[in-house]
C-alpha cells in the first residue's frame, strides 16, 4: 500500500446518494423514519411545547406574560449569567483540554493498553454526573475529604482557607469538568485520529512545512469537528442539573436549579409558572448558540472548499 | 415548660388569622356526590368516625379497600418508620404504598392533582403551613376522635388540616469536635470555620426558611421582616463558617456538616449514627413549626385515609412521635392525662421562654424578602 493511495481518501462526502433500485423502494423510504420521529415528538418536542406553554399561563389559567416579564428580574438575569459562564468556562476548558489528551492520545497504537484503558474510562466517566459525582467531590475534596485532610497533614496546604468553594460556582465548575473532558475525548478522538500521519507526509513531500500543514489541513479539517464538539459541551453543562443541585444547594445560582425552586418550593409558592418561562429561556440561550455554530460552519465550509 | 405554651399573643392572633382564611375555603371542600359506599356510608364525605358507626366500622370499610397511598413519610423522619409498621402490623388486610418518600409539600399537592382519579393518588398528606394553607379546597374536612384534645391553635376549626407533630428550630454540632453554642452570634467565631449548614434553601424549604426565621428572631428581629436573619447568614457566609451543601444522613455520619439547623426532632434522631451529637435549642426566644395531616378530598381509599387518620392521633402513636424527638399534637392533653411516655418527654430539649410561629402573611412577605435578597446574601 503506498502512501499516495491514502491521501485521496475525502475527508468529507458531498456525493449524491446512489439512487435506489426501484421507484417504489424510494416512496417508502421514509416508513424508516416514522418511529423515531415519533419518539422525539412523544418525548421532546410535546414535553417542550408542554413546559413553554405553562409559561404564558398565570395560577388560574389564564393567558399572561408576567412570567416571561419575571425573565427580565435581576436575580434571574444574574442567574442565566452564572449558568451561561459556568457553561462556557466548563465547554472551553473541557475542548481544550480534551482536546490535547486526544492528541497526545494519537502517539500510541490504537489497540494498545493505554488508549483502550483511556477510552473505556471517558466512556464511563462522561455519563458520570449527577448525585454519585457530587459525593465522590464531597468524599475526595469536601471538607472533611481523604484528599483534603491528606493534603492538610502531609504539606500544612489548607484547600478552604476562604471558606468552602466547593460547595459553590467554582466547586460545580471543578465537578463538571469530570464529565466535560472525557466527553471531549469520546466525541473529538474519531475527527482527530481521521487525520492521518499520511497527510503530513504528503504535504511535507511536496515541499510544504509543518506549520502549513496545521494552517492550511489540520484546522479546516478539524475546526467544524471541534466546534461541534464545543457547543455539545456548552449544552451538556447548560441543562446539567442533578450535579449542582447535589453539591450547591444554596442560591439556586443556575438556571435548572431556579426551575427546581419554581416548581417544588414550599416556602414562596404559586411560582410553578415561572419555570415554564425559564425553560423558554434556556431554549433562547441554546438557539443562539445554535446560530452563531451554524454561522461558523458555513465559514468553516469555506476553508473546507 | 410544654410545648403548648403557644399562647404567646402574636402567635393566637396568628392562628385566628389562619382560621378565618381556611373557614372561608372550607365551603370548597363539600364532598362529591361520587359513592364508594360500604354498607351504604359514603367514606369521602364522612367528617368523623360516626358517620360508619364505631371505630370497628371504619376498620372494616378500610379493610374492604385493602390500600393505602401515603407520600413524603422518610422513614427516618420524626419515627415514621415505626409508625408505618406498627400500622402494617395491626392492619395487615392494608397494603400501604409508600411514595416518594423525599418530596417537598407542595410535590404532594402536585402528586394529588397529576394522579386526579387514579387509585395511585395519595390519600393523606403531611404539610408545610404554608402549603397546608394555600390548598384547602383539596382537603377533605375530617375531625378524629381526639380533636377536641388538639390545641385550637393547631388546627383548622372544621378539620381540614390538624398539626400533627413539630418542635423547635434547632442547631445540632459534633460536640467531639466543636463546643456548645449559646448565643447565635457564637457561630461566626473562627471555630466554626467551614462547619455550619442548614438544611436546604429557604426559598425552597421550610426547615431552611424557619432556619432564617429563627436567626430573626435571635438578632431582634420580628418575623415581619426576614432581613435581619438573612443579613445574619450574610455574614456567616463572609466569616468563610457557612457551608452551602445540603446536609443529609450521610454528611452528617461522615463529619462533612458537623453544624446543622434543622428540626430538634431531627437533630435528635443523629445521635443514633454520631453519638457525639447534641442538639440546641437557643434560649430566648424559639422558632416553632408543626406539620400537618390532611385527606385527599379525591382520596381513592377515603375510608384507609380516615383509618390512617384516628391511628396517628391514637395516645400510642402520639407518643411514637415523641419516641421520634417531635412534640405530637395532643402533647398537652396526654400529659394532664398522664398518657404520655414521661421519660420520653423529659428527653426533649428544653422549650425557650418565648415561641413565635409565623402568621401566613408573615410567611408570604418573608418568601419575597428570602427570593429578593437570599441569592446574594449567601453569594
Amino acid at each position: 500500500m503506498t502512501v499516495l493511495d491514502q491521501v485521496v481518501v475525502p475527508a468529507v462526502s458531498e456525493q449524491p446518494a446512489p439512487s435506489p433500485r426501484g421507484a417504489a423502494r424510494r416512496s417508502w423510504a421514509w416508513l424508516g423514519l416514522v418511529p423515531f420521529a415519533a419518539y422525539v415528538l412523544l418525548f421532546l418536542a410535546l414535553p417542550t411545547v408542554l413546559a413553554v406553554g405553562s409559561g404564558f399561563v398565570g395560577r388560574g389559567g389564564a393567558f399572561t406574560l408576567d412570567n416571561v416579564a419575571a425573565l427580565g428580574d435581576p436575580l434571574v438575569l444574574s442567574t442565566f449569567a452564572n449558568s451561561a459562564w459556568v457553561s462556557l468556562v466548563t465547554a472551553v476548558i473541557g475542548s481544550v483540554v480534551g482536546a490535547l489528551v486526544c492528541w497526545a492520545l494519537l502517539g500510541l497504537a490504537e489497540t494498545g493498553a493505554v488508549r483502550t484503558a483511556v477510552d473505556a474510562a471517558s466512556g464511563v466517566l462522561a455519563q458520570f454526573g449527577g448525585v454519585m459525582l457530587a459525593f465522590v467531590l464531597i468524599a475526595a475534596i469536601g471538607a472533611q475529604g481523604v484528599v483534603t485532610v491528606m493534603l492538610r497533614q502531609l504539606t500544612g496546604i489548607s484547600l478552604y482557607e476562604n471558606g468552602v468553594w466547593l460547595y459553590d460556582l467554582p466547586g460545580v465548575v471543578v465537578a463538571y469538568l469530570v464529565f466535560q473532558i472525557p466527553l471531549m475525548v469520546l466525541t473529538f478522538m474519531p475527527a482527530l485520529a481521521a487525520l492521518k500521519p499520511q497527510w503530513v507526509e504528503a504535504h511535507l513531500t511536496l515541499g510544504g512545512t509543518k506549520g502549513g500543514f496545521c494552517r492550511h489541513v489540520g484546522i479546516p479539517v478539524l475546526a467544524p469537528s471541534f466546534l461541534a464538539s464545543l457547543l455539545l459541551l456548552f449544552a451538556n453543562a447548560f441543562s446539567s442539573y442533578a450535579t449542582a443541585a447535589a453539591l450547591a444547594s444554596q442560591g439556586s445560582q443556575i438556571v435548572p436549579l431556579q426551575i427546581r425552586t419554581a416548581l417544588t418550593s414550599e416556602t414562596v409558592l404559586g411560582r410553578e409558572n415561572l419555570a415554564g418561562a425559564l425553560a423558554l429561556g434556556m431554549i433562547v440561550v441554546v438557539a443562539g448558540v445554535m446560530v452563531v455554530y451554524a454561522l461558523i460552519q458555513r465559514r468553516a465550509a469555506r476553508w473546507q472548499a | 415548660m410544654s410545648f403548648p405554651s403557644l399562647s404567646a399573643g402574636r402567635t393566637v392572633a396568628g392562628l385566628a388569622l389562619v382560621t378565618a382564611a381556611a373557614l372561608t375555603l372550607a365551603g370548597c371542600a363539600g364532598g362529591s356526590a361520587d359513592s364508594s359506599a360500604d354498607g351504604g356510608v359514603d367514606a369521602k364525605t364522612a367528617t368523623s368516625v360516626a358517620a360508619f358507626g364505631t371505630l370497628a366500622d371504619l376498620e372494616t370499610a378500610a379493610k374492604a379497600e385493602g390500600q393505602l397511598n401515603v407520600i413524603a413519610l422518610p422513614r427516618t423522619w420524626a419515627n415514621y418508620g415505626e409508625i408505618l409498621d406498627l400500622f402494617a402490623q395491626r392492619y395487615p388486610e392494608i397494603t400501604i404504598n409508600e411514595q416518594s418518600p423525599d418530596v417537598s409539600s407542595a410535590e404532594e399537592i402536585q402528586a394529588a392533582t397529576a394522579n386526579e382519579g387514579l387509585d395511585t393518588a395519595p390519600d393523606v398528606f403531611d404539610l408545610g403551613l404554608a402549603v397546608a394553607l394555600q390548598n384547602t379546597d383539596t382537603f377533605a374536612a375530617y375531625k378524629v376522635q381526639t380533636f377536641d384534645e388538639i390545641p385550637d391553635a393547631l388546627k383548622e376549626s372544621s378539620g381540614l388540616f390538624v398539626g400533627d407533630y413539630g418542635g423547635y428550630m434547632s442547631i445540632g454540632y459534633d460536640s467531639a469536635r466543636f463546643p456548645a453554642p449559646t448565643q447565635l452570634s457564637d457561630l461566626l467565631k473562627p471555630a466554626y470555620k467551614g462547619a455550619v449548614a442548614i438544611n436546604g434553601d429557604p426559598t425552597q424549604a421550610g426547615s431552611a426558611f424557619a432556619a432564617v426565621g429563627l436567626a430573626t428572631v435571635q438578632n431582634d428581629g420580628t418575623l415581619d421582616d426576614f432581613t435581619p436573619g438573612i443579613e445574619f447568614f450574610g455574614e456567616l457566609n463572609k466569616a468563610g463558617n457557612f457551608l452551602k451543601v445540603d446536609p443529609t444522613d450521610a454528611t452528617i455520619a461522615s463529619g462533612e456538616t458537623p453544624v446543622v439547623f434543622d428540626w430538634d426532632y431531627l437533630n435528635a434522631a443523629q445521635a443514633s449514627a454520631v453519638p457525639t451529637w447534641k442538639t440546641v435549642v437557643l434560649p430566648g426566644t424559639g422558632y416553632a413549626g408543626y406539620y400537618n395531616q390532611a385527606i385527599n378530598k379525591d382520596a381513592p381509599h377515603p375510608a384507609a385515609a380516615r383509618l390512617w387518620q384516628e391511628f396517628l392521633y391514637s395516645d400510642e402513636v402520639q407518643n411514637l412521635w415523641l419516641k421520634g424527638g417531635a412534640r405530637p399534637a395532643r402533647m398537652e392533653a396526654m400529659t394532664s392525662a398522664g398518657t404520655i411516655d414521661k421519660t420520653l418527654a423529659a428527653a426533649l430539649p428544653t422549650a425557650p421562654s418565648d415561641t413565635v410561629v409565623p402568621t401566613e402573611a408573615q410567611s408570604t412577605t418573608a418568601g419575597e424578602t428570602l427570593g429578593q435578597k437570599w441569592a446574594t446574601a449567601v453569594q
